[in-house]
């Protein structure tokens, strides 16, 4: 039994139930790397090309921290998984990445995912499958059970939104607000502070869509596609106290993304905004400050209603 | 309409030459300056590349001389370049200005050709289809007879007795250029300058050491944010070699059409070694242009990027390897608006060092690896 070993990083936060399902379906061993931690970092930072953004180098460390303990990595060249719509170009090249970065790496599994011209998600896991077992059979029902397990993980996280005053949207990439060692465990501290965490995965992806094609731009991104849709339903709705992005140093898409969906809001709504910016020197001390801050500024907004001013408007109502 | 358009090199010739011919008013943004970078950088995202600050500078101060229009290329790929225009769209519009953009998708299919056609036509409202069609092709024509004359310079330079001279000879073409005014004039200008620049005296017996620039196509062809890198080295006594230029650029994307041919597939063939797939902007050509010049006995080569361009990042992880195997040293130069000239002369001229000091090796029958 071949034992695949699946990096906890960069897109295994999407997608971690439809992989891990699916190869131990086809009858495989599979091992998830630990949860990132100091020295996944500083390993992969050590491996990486210095000018990638940090979730790549934290990939790099997974990777690192995988290799003597698996037979095949699962490192997917990734494209694009919906029509017309891409990713960041890294995740096209990470297999090389990986490949003329680090020395001595076991099979790599690097089928190319590719469903910008067409939806070809049958033909894809055929190929991966293929690594493992060639019986029709079992990777048809692999591939159902996959399935299933990926929308029940997606629904699940839907149920999530707990309608009271205190919802803090916290906006990013997945890997960088589900990954608790880059984000800081930005959650547990928003929870210890009385508010209510939330991300994008709680909209329906119909409306993330329909919100996003209210955007005036051509939209060719996936992640640019969901965080623009859910920044227009925040504005319509006021569902949130608050908005706090977490992006990280270097990343291409952030930086076009980060910005439309701050000019959008303080355009058009009075929600409080933050951005946060990491990367491998980010001190936990100077980002809480930060945090606690931006905390205390919506209490106090919540307590002295009329006499606070949001930013650009007068305290006194003429 | 007055209508305005950022600078990419010595594209804003044949550019403005065509909105000449449709008899739309142009409003030429100054050369890409000091100003226009720190206009730029004041208003653009902080982790956005430098072409992006670069091109917003060149907008805004095109609006600031009375433009109310911009042309604009984009495209959809997993490049940034494709959004550039909608984030503009909304700084412009929060900085106040009232300006309508006119955006053109890359051309790469009968489709995008027939858009970028239409859009034209809508900019220059009176003008007829074969007209328009005649001026695309006569941009064509001006593009490729100025990226001659350019790569014209570059052979010359470093072999020229006089130094200076060609230096020289650009400068005024450049100023004449901006006088002037339709095809036949620009045509006639760029043809004349090209037979001074032949006209050089060189140095013909003189052994050049051979440098292929290659990388990110804006801080290949744009002059300023890469300081100069071909006068520079030229003035060396080093050949340099443009492995991408804006008329391969065209004909990339145009390749479709059966009679324009492209080195589009040599390059990927070549690179298929490393990278078998675009991976969008230019890094699959970053990779076969090295391999390419590889075989051509190129000395070195000079890897120009923009900080956080994300395409270049997976070219610029698969160098080291390359360099290892095939030989040949690459240097990698991260450009953004803080790049120092000084620190960036010094790198330029110990790399230059190197590669001399290595071909004297090779010459003198040692045998002598990189590593």
């Amino acid at each position: 039994m071949s034992k695949i070993g699946l990096p906890r990083g960069l897109l295994y936060y999407e997608f971690a139930p439809l992989w891990t399902t699916f190869f131990e379906a086809l009858g495989a061993e599979v091992v998830v790397s630990p949860k990132t931690n100091k020295k996944i970092l500083d390993d992969g930072t050590r491996y990486c090309v210095d000018d990638a953004c940090i979730p790549v180098k934290v990939f790099h460390g997974h990777v690192l921290n995988l290799k003597n303990k698996v037979d095949t990595l699962f490192i997917p060249r990734i494209m694009g998984i919906h029509q017309k719509e891409y990713i960041c170009p890294k995740f096209c090249g990470l297999p090389e990445m990986i490949k003329y970065s680090i020395n001595d790496l076991p099979k790599m599994i690097n089928t190319k995912i590719d469903y910008t011209k067409k939806d070809q998600s049958k033909r894809t896991m055929n190929q991966i499958a293929s690594y493992i077992t060639t019986n029709k059979k079992t990777i048809q029902k692999a591939y159902q059970m996959a399935n299933q397990s990926y929308t029940e993980y997606k629904k699940n996280q839907k149920e999530l939104l707990i309608s009271n005053n205190h919802n803090i949207m916290i906006m990013g990439h997945p890997y960088i607000i589900y990954d608790d060692f880059l984000n800081m465990s930005i959650k547990k501290k928003l929870k210890k502070a009385g508010l209510y965490p939330v991300t994008y995965d709680i909209f329906d992806e119909s409306i993330l869509n329909k919100y996003a094609l209210g955007y005036h731009g051509k939209i060719f991104w996936l992640f640019f596609r969901k965080m623009i849709g859910a920044c227009l339903y925040l504005i319509d709705h006021k569902l949130v106290d608050g908005v706090i992005y977490l992006s990280s140093f270097g990343c291409g898409i952030d930086s076009v993304v980060a910005e439309t969906v701050e000019r959008n809001i303080r355009r058009n709504s009075q929600i409080p905004f933050m951005l946060i910016t990491i990367d491998e020197h980010s001190g936990e001390a100077g980002f809480n400050t930060r945090l606690e801050a931006f905390i205390d500024m919506l209490k106090w907004r919540n307590k002295d209603e009329n006499y606070l001013s949001p930013y650009g408007d007068y305290v006194y109502s003429r | 309409m007055k209508i305005t358009f950022p600078h990419m090199g010595t594209t804003y010739i044949p550019v403005k030459m065509m909105l000449d011919e449709l008899e739309v008013e142009v409003v030429l943004p100054p050369k890409s300056n000091k100003k226009t970078l720190e206009l730029g950088t004041k208003y653009s995202p902080e982790g956005i590349c430098v072409p992006f600050k670069i091109i917003t500078g060149n907008i805004i101060e095109g609006i600031e001389q009375g433009a109310d229009t911009v042309f604009m290329l984009t495209g959809c790929g997993p490049c940034r370049f494709g959004i550039f225009h909608a984030l503009q769209n909304e700084i412009i519009r929060d900085m106040g200005y009232e300006v309508e953009f006119i955006t053109a998708d890359r051309f790469s299919n009968y489709q995008g050709l027939k858009e970028f056609v239409d859009q034209l036509k809508e900019a220059s409202s009176s003008n007829h289809y074969i007209k328009i069609l005649k001026t695309i092709r006569k941009g064509l024509k001006l593009l490729n007879e100025v990226d001659v004359l350019h790569d014209l310079g570059n052979k010359i330079r470093p072999k020229e007795i006089n130094k200076g001279e060609v230096d020289y000879l650009f400068s005024h073409y450049e100023n004449e250029i901006r006088k002037s005014y339709g095809y036949i004039e620009m045509m006639e200008i760029t043809k004349s300058y090209q037979e001074k620049i032949k006209n050089v005296s060189i140095n013909k017996s003189r052994d050049c050491l051979k440098v292929g620039i290659v990388g990110e196509i804006y801080t290949i062809i744009e002059n300023y944010i890469n300081f100069n890198i071909e006068r520079k080295l030229g003035n060396m006594g080093v050949e340099v070699i443009r492995t991408t230029s804006a008329t391969e650029f065209v004909r990339e994307q145009l390749d479709f059409i059966p009679f324009i041919r492209s080195e589009k597939k040599k390059i990927y063939q070549a690179a298929s070694l490393y990278l078998d797939i675009p991976i969008g902007g230019h890094a699959i050509n970053t990779i076969g242009n090295i391999i390419r010049g590889v075989h051509n006995e190129y000395d070195g080569f000079v890897h120009l990027l923009p900080f956080t361009c994300m395409p270049e990042i997976v070219a610029l992880s698969i160098l080291p390897t390359i360099e290892k195997e095939q030989n040949v040293p690459i240097m990698s130069l991260v450009l953004d608006e803080m790049t120092g000239e000084a620190g960036y002369m010094t790198r330029l001229e110990a790399f230059v060092d190197l590669i001399q000091r290595r071909r004297e090796l090779k010459n003198e029958g040692k045998s002598f690896s990189w590593y």
